[in-house]
């Protein structure tokens, strides 16, 4: 009895702690640890939209779509491992290429719901259009907008948004890939800039890209806190892509190995404060990892498009085999993923144009929509059976886009893991 | 060259991909819940007003789109300002209201040319709804004017309309004064895309509001629905041998 007495108030206050934790931020107001104020993420004339607009927003990229990517473009693109070049300027008339980025340079402002949005009907004609689609409007377009000076996005960013000129972000190395902090990378300070030498690995768009925005060790010793990014022109002098990746999927997305010898990248290319770039880097991490997760929704999505009529249409035993009970399990599974994957994403995203942005949600959203993704195109395989599994129908190419997601923009393992720490962090003694 | 005042009535209908189910009541298509977009015939009279004005600059003075259905229409009409129209002039009728027969719709469309005063309309040659493909016809008979109908090819030299149209066998070459009525076939141009900052744009253009009640003239409804059904299913056919096989094969069914 009593060590019964004794134990109760340790438990309580256990309780207690697990349901409301500790504040661990210095504000005034106590947000969790991993959630911040996104108001800097956002344009200043940004208003949120109406869920009409966004409504109209999503037929409009349908009606691009059905015109330009039809399922003939996203065959030939997988196919061929090249990335139709020619609809670089047709994004960009349409619209597409600065949702999130400023007026004057020829954005609309939209916030990261519509970026969402486009991102998901895009993929859903074509995963590989649909990624490269976010190297350069999402890693490329956004970073600029929200760490470039002015001069620097009238010069850049104006072409970028046009889609006259090809972006793309380089991180990953081949000995740094999800602990990127441990980059090789370096650039020394030289007279009027900065000399770049290193290499980047599997940099979506770096065959293609005029404009990178690239990290490097500026200050090796200190690590996370010696980064700095800066923007390198395809123009520039010692710079080059030693050779396009061949691929499992996403094939014509293309993917390069880029080089640096002794680049010399100008001040004025400098994107943010020297030594900051890893705030730079990981703030851009959670807006590309939300603006992603839309891509596996629309794998998905575009699996649905696939099975559907498939499994209605093809009789077996004198019935379609959508009636099979089987085959319904099969179908409602899919259904409910993708809708659980869409929700998440949208909500999510909802809260960045609201101004609060989570980094385990970020996270979470494209963790959940990508293992969701590689388990419904296993499925639409399954639905289509032999005709699943030969190249006519595009069931094949949706799994091997789909499973990129669990590896491009952080691992399932990497997204975990940083959902984890954001409790730890919550959790730490103070 | 004389002035251009285009008015291009257009008209919201169910999307072109969409494959229609009749409803329940068998009384009609079913519309609710179903994507929707601007007639495509229409799209492509829009797009040959914008581009008349691309030829002829200044000479246009003025492209207004029209429409008349249940608010949800106003989505065309900005489809139509993306595009480049104007502004435009929204005829509203009761969001669960019968659709117009061509000749009520030719009425009204009489009074806003009235009111608006164009002298060259542009307009799909029928929508893919109903498919009556009568209301271009019947406006330039109330009105008076000259028409040309299934354009493929429009050209204009001061007040005189030259306009190639498509017939059985071939093309027929027709001219004409303004005013003038010319509806638009499937060749007549492809239509562009309403880009974003387009429709972004279009937003902050002008749309009219009128009730179906503004207008004085009108007619009666005169056909009456009595069933929708869906087309019946097509049964698959047989294969034969070789031509001997098909020949008793028809002559067995009486074909032969």
């Amino acid at each position: 009895m009593a060590a019964l007495r004794f134990a109760r108030p340790a438990l309580t206050r256990a309780c207690a702690a697990a349901v409301r934790p500790a504040p661990t931020a210095r504000t005034a107001m106590a947000m969790p640890a991993g959630v911040r104020y996104a108001s800097t993420k956002l344009t200043p004339n940004f208003t949120m939209p109406t869920s009409e607009d966004l409504a109209e927003l999503r037929e409009r990229v349908q009606d691009f779509t059905r015109r330009e990517i039809p399922e003939e473009v996203a065959a030939k693109t997988d196919r061929e491992n090249a990335f139709p070049n020619e609809m670089w300027p047709k994004l960009g008339e349409a619209g597409f290429l600065g949702i999130t980025a400023e007026e004057p340079y020829g954005g609309l402002e939209l916030g990261y719901q519509a970026h969402c949005i486009v991102m998901e009907e895009l993929s859903r004609a074509s995963g590989s259009i649909g990624l490269s689609y976010a190297a350069h409007s999402q890693l490329c377009v956004n970073q600029l907008t929200l760490h470039g000076t002015p001069e620097q996005k009238t010069r850049l960013l104006t072409p970028l948004i046009a889609g006259t000129k090809i972006g793309a972000l380089a991180m990953s190395e081949h000995s740094a890939g999800s602990d990127v902090v441990s980059m090789k990378t370096t650039a020394t300070p030289v007279d009027g800039g900065w000399l770049l030498n290193g290499s980047k690995m599997w940099i979506t768009n770096g065959p293609d890209a005029d404009i990178i925005v690239v990290y490097a060790k500026t200050d090796p010793g200190a690590g996370s806190k010696g980064i700095t990014a800066m923007i390198v022109e395809r123009s520039f002098k010692g710079f080059s892509c030693a050779r396009k990746l061949d691929k499992l999927g996403m094939r014509g997305s293309n993917t390069g190995e880029l080089i640096f010898d002794n680049v010399f990248v100008p001040a004025e290319n400098q994107l943010g404060e020297t030594n900051t770039g890893t705030r730079v880097l990981m703030s851009g991490l959670d807006l590309e990892r939300l603006v992603l997760s839309a891509g596996p929704i629309g794998i998905m999505q575009a699996a649905m498009d696939l099975v559907l009529p498939y499994t209605h249409t093809r009789t077996q035993f004198g019935t379609p085999i959508a009636h099979f009970q089987l085959m319904q399990g099969k179908l409602a599974d899919m259904h409910v993923k993708m809708s659980a994957a869409r929700a998440y994403t949208y909500a999510t995203a909802r809260r960045v144009d609201e101004g609060t942005m989570d980094t385990r949600d970020c996270a979470g959203a494209i963790l959940y929509a990508a293992e969701r993704a590689t388990e419904c195109a296993l499925d639409a395989v399954q639905c289509l059976g032999g005709n699943g599994y030969i190249n006519e129908l595009p069931a094949g190419r949706l799994l091997r886009d789909a499973k990129l997601y669990e590896i491009g923009a952080g691992t399932s393992e990497v997204r975990r893991m940083v959902i984890g720490r954001a409790f730890n962090k919550e959790y730490a003694p103070r | 060259m004389a002035s251009l005042r285009i008015l291009v009535p257009v008209k919201r209908a169910i999307d072109y991909a969409v494959r229609p189910r009749v409803n329940s009541a068998q009384t009609a298509v079913e519309t609710a819940g179903v994507r929707h977009s601007m007639n495509p015939f229409d799209e492509i009279s829009v797009e040959e007003a914008v581009k008349l004005r691309e030829k002829h600059k200044s000479a246009v003075e003025d492209i207004v789109a029209v429409s008349i259905g249940p608010p949800k229409t106003v989505e065309a009409l900005r489809t139509a300002m993306a595009i480049g129209c104007d502004r435009s002039v929204h005829v509203e009728t009761p969001e669960a209201a019968d659709m117009l027969e061509p000749l009520q719709a030719a009425k009204i469309l009489k009074q806003v040319v009235e009111r608006e005063k164009p002298n060259l309309i542009i307009m799909g040659k029928q929508s893919i709804d109903d498919d009556f493909s009568q209301t271009g016809q019947m406006l330039a008979g109330l009105l008076g004017w000259g028409q040309a109908y299934g354009a493929s090819e429009i050209s204009v030299d001061g007040d005189t309309l030259t306009v190639r149209r498509e017939v059985d066998g071939g093309t027929d070459v027709v001219k004409g004064k303004l005013p003038m009525v010319v509806m638009a076939d499937l060749r007549l141009n492809t239509p562009r895309f309403a880009t974003l900052p387009n429709i972004m744009k279009a937003k902050k253009k002008k749309v009219d509001k009128m009730k179906l009640e503004d207008f004085k003239e009108r007619a009666e409804n005169r056909l009456k629905t009595l069933k929708v059904a869906e087309p019946p299913v097509r049964q698959g056919g047989g294969t034969v041998e070789n031509v001997d096989g098909l020949i008793s094969r028809l002559k067995e069914l009486g074909a032969l």
